[in-house]
């Protein structure tokens, strides 16, 4: 131990540490360390009141260090360092301690408890007895944002961060932006058309000059920190030039090969060569290379001949483009459990059962039946028509354990488009609870049930099946507590909303968190509820969790406020806890060079040298070095071994 | 009865030093702490940036200063927060195992596990399944440091 003079002071956090540890005698133990001058507890260590009094501690004892021992150093650690500063002291000399998470609130044993709140509180004590005041390193920002995802989400947080006045990137897999947003025909609880109230938007993101759009495009690499990341962006070929393309529909209707239309959930057909609905942004045919005969014009060659504007290059190549960006925002999206997963409601093999985005592309003016709301299989009318909800929520033996949040909500949607289409139609609604959360919802799920006649049975359906024409659905009402047995024409699922695919993948890129149901982690479920923990990159829309568009909106809005608010700096802050070399033990073996992922190690004169933009401070370079020439800041092995003993003694 | 079985039966506690990477494991710790899943108190945990920092001296050096078990744990493979620290890590699981193994001390002492932020249960379960496997191991002797 070096001397030191160390402040510790223990929080009862209410009741949550203190009715399982003795936070009394934590305090004194820690008031007999080595180091230790000064030792006390506090109800509330982070209230206002228990942080003047670690300030005035601070003053009174001429402390150069202090430990809280509290909750987790996620919560707090920024807190009681801002406030160790305000006393004077260097920020990166005050040590968390938790004694909650990893302490009070999975133990019960109250002896066992505390006897664990002393061993993580000393060795705190002794890592800060060899803490070094440092001063954060800043770095320069580049004013310039990537948004993964061109959704609802990902596109008000573009507008919202371009109106700014910063730049975007906006990148979308498909050929046009818009999302599932772009599919649904009407949007509870106003019904006013969706794509009335998107393709605006989209328009506003074309023509932004701030805001440069790639679609058909995917996020491939990204690398550097908050401030400063570098993406690869890999930009498929559409082999239509989009600022020729005139959306004229000659090569589409010359195109032989039919396959089907993914916009419409496979309820339509397109070309080969197609453009995934009419108001697509940007504006262009996309030829579909999985489909398309060839891109040969001795194979086929159809679209090119008729192009008058000669927009058509079966040339074009997949291009990787490099961008320097200071801020990512992550907006995914999700995709609908498979109906194939299912296998009691016809694991998707049984005519006229759907999804309930290609209920809304049957309801839709755009989709298959220009509005009109006919069975795929013959296209008659449905007089009755069986909508089911949770299926695949709510069901944590088999399917997805969460709610998905809006399904109770589209669901009395579908069945007011279709009394509307189909007035003298029945349509029956199997719910488990009815979550209407939000404003105007509750109002529009009875007007359903009062003015559109909808009729509610609380249960579930245990089995469909094919009968007479008609699709026998078998179910309860628990209510009355009768079976109930429907003929009907027609079943919609409102099926889980789950993780868009490829999100395991983005995250993976980006080197963040999903939670146990696959959906993007958030920094804090409460206080941090957009932000990824990997700092300068944030999420937005039901790629973070299920949501309906109104809480997009917003959190897409809160997102780009986070962005706007950071990149208004001219530098970022880097933590200073990076790896420094002892060139008197450094022998210039390399071996430091080829661990660190981050190429911030170099050879200069035989001495390894750090560079301490690049260094995020992991530490595998002190892991490899035979000679502990080179360590990180503040985690000395010195400091580590310590701590080691403080835990077993 | 040999001497170590003897103290076996007797209410041993085997003292263990667990090493959580910042981004995955401790996460996963804080999250078992807000669900408030239980279990057993004989770890105390350090937080390392990543369990790619964690030397095998720090291994021996707890050995060495009378833990029973060591445990790190690490983000999954191809989820580190540092892009490839866990796989160092990982490199060095056999080369610390053999090299425990040459002096004598039972390799099971020292566990690997991967848990990530979103883990609290499995965190819960790494540590009950290894207090309970070093169990029957006894106190370990070894390398501990003569501290009469």
């Amino acid at each position: 131990m070096t001397k030191k003079r160390t402040g510790v002071f223990v929080c009862h956090c209410g009741n949550n540490i203190a009715a399982t540890v003795d936070v009394k005698k934590v305090a004194e133990v820690m008031a007999t360390e080595e180091g230790v001058v000064y030792s006390e507890d506090y109800v509330y260590m982070c209230s206002d009141p228990g942080q003047n009094a670690v300030i005035q501690s601070i003053k009174d004892n001429n402390l150069d260090s202090v430990v809280i021992s509290c909750c987790s150093p996620n919560l707090h650690e920024k807190t009681f360092r801002d406030n160790a500063k305000r006393a004077g002291l260097n920020s990166f000399t005050c040590e968390i301690a938790n004694i909650r998470e990893q302490c009070a609130w999975v133990h019960k044993d109250r002896n066992r408890a505390t006897e664990k709140a002393i061993k993580i509180s000393r060795s705190a004590v002794r890592r800060a007895g060899r803490d070094q005041p440092l001063e954060p390193i800043a770095v320069p920002v580049t004013r310039k944002v990537l948004v993964i995802g061109g959704g609802i989400a990902g596109i008000q947080a573009a507008l919202d961060i371009a109106n700014a006045g910063l730049e975007v990137i906006l990148v979308e897999k498909q050929a046009t932006i818009g999302g599932h947003m772009l599919q649904l025909s009407e949007t509870f609880p106003t019904l006013d058309c969706s794509q009335c109230i998107l393709s605006p938007k989209m328009v506003d993101v074309s023509r932004h000059p701030k805001i440069k759009l790639m679609t058909y495009s995917e996020v491939k690499e990204v690398s550097g920190s908050v401030g400063n990341f570098r993406v690869n962006i890999l930009q498929k070929p559409t082999f239509v030039d989009a600022e020729l393309c005139k959306i004229c529909d000659d090569c589409a209707a010359v195109c032989p090969v039919v396959v089907p239309n993914e916009f419409d959930l496979g309820l339509t057909a397109r070309r080969a060569i197609h453009i995934p609905f009419a108001q697509a942004i940007p504006a262009s045919y996309t030829l579909d290379e999985s489909a398309c005969l060839g891109l040969n014009p001795i194979r086929c060659g159809k679209c090119k001949d008729v192009c008058e504007v000669g927009a058509i290059n079966y040339d074009m190549r997949p291009q990787t483009l490099i961008e320097d960006v200071g801020a990512i925002v992550v907006a995914t999206g999700y995709d609908l459990y498979g109906q194939e997963h299912m296998n009691e409601l016809g694991g998707g093999q049984i005519d006229d059962v759907l999804d309930g985005l290609q209920f809304e592309r049957l309801c839709s003016a755009s989709g298959a039946t220009q509005g009109h709301v006919l069975r795929p299989s013959d296209r008659t009318v449905p007089k009755e028509v069986v909508f089911i909800q949770c299926v695949g929520s709510r069901d944590p033996a088999n399917h997805c354990a969460y709610c998905s949040k809006i399904c109770c909500m589209y669901t009395a949607k579908h069945a007011s488009l279709y009394k509307h289409h189909v007035p003298d139609g029945r349509a029956y609604v199997f719910y488990i609870d009815i979550r209407s959360g939000g404003k105007g919802y509750e109002e529009f799920v009875q007007r359903i049930m009062e003015e559109d006649e909808a009729i509610y049975l609380r249960g579930r359906v245990s089995k469909l099946y094919r009968k007479d024409g008609k699709i026998r659905v078998l179910g309860t009402d628990t209510l009355t507590g009768q079976n109930v047995e429907i003929d009907a024409d027609m079943v919609v699922l409102a099926l889980a909303m789950e993780p868009s695919k490829g999100t395991a993948e983005i995250a993976k890129t980006l080197k963040i968190g999903r939670d146990k149901d696959g959906f993007l982690a958030e920094a804090h479920p409460k206080l941090k509820p957009v932000e990824s923990v990997t700092a300068g990159i944030f999420l937005a829309g039901c790629a973070q969790g299920p949501k309906d568009i109104p809480e997009t909106v917003a959190q897409a809005g809160a997102a780009a406020a986070k962005v706007i608010g950071l990149l208004s700096q001219n530098t970022l802050s880097h933590a200073p806890t990076v790896a420094f070399v002892r060139n008197s033990h450094c022998t210039g073996c390399e071996m430091c060079v080829s661990a660190c992922p981050y190429n911030a190690i170099s050879l200069e004169n035989g001495k390894a040298v750090v560079n301490e933009v690049l260094c995020e401070g992991c530490g595998s370079c002190s892991a490899t070095c035979l000679r502990a020439a080179i360590e990180v800041k503040n985690a000395t092995a010195m400091q580590i071994h310590e701590m080691i003993e403080a835990c077993l003694a | 009865m040999s001497e170590q079985q003897a103290e076996v039966t007797t209410d041993y506690e085997p003292r263990i030093v667990a090493f959580l990477c910042k981004w995955c494991s401790s996460a996963g710790s804080d999250l078992a702490g807000v669900s408030r899943i239980q279990y057993p108190s004989n770890a105390t945990p350090i937080t390392v940036p990543c369990s790619g920092s964690v030397s095998p001296m720090y291994i021996l050096s707890a050995l060495n200063k009378g833990a029973d078990g060591v445990l790190v744990s690490g983000c999954h493979i191809g989820d580190c927060h540092y892009i490839e620290g866990n796989f160092l890590a990982r490199r060095k699981i056999h080369l610390v195992k053999e090299l425990l193994g040459f002096v004598g001390v039972e390799p099971d002492r020292f566990r690997m596990s991967w848990v990530s932020a979103a883990e609290g249960a499995k965190y819960s379960q790494v540590i009950k399944d290894f207090v309970e496997d070093l169990r029957p191991l006894g106190p370990q002797k070894k390398l501990k440091a003569d501290r009469s």
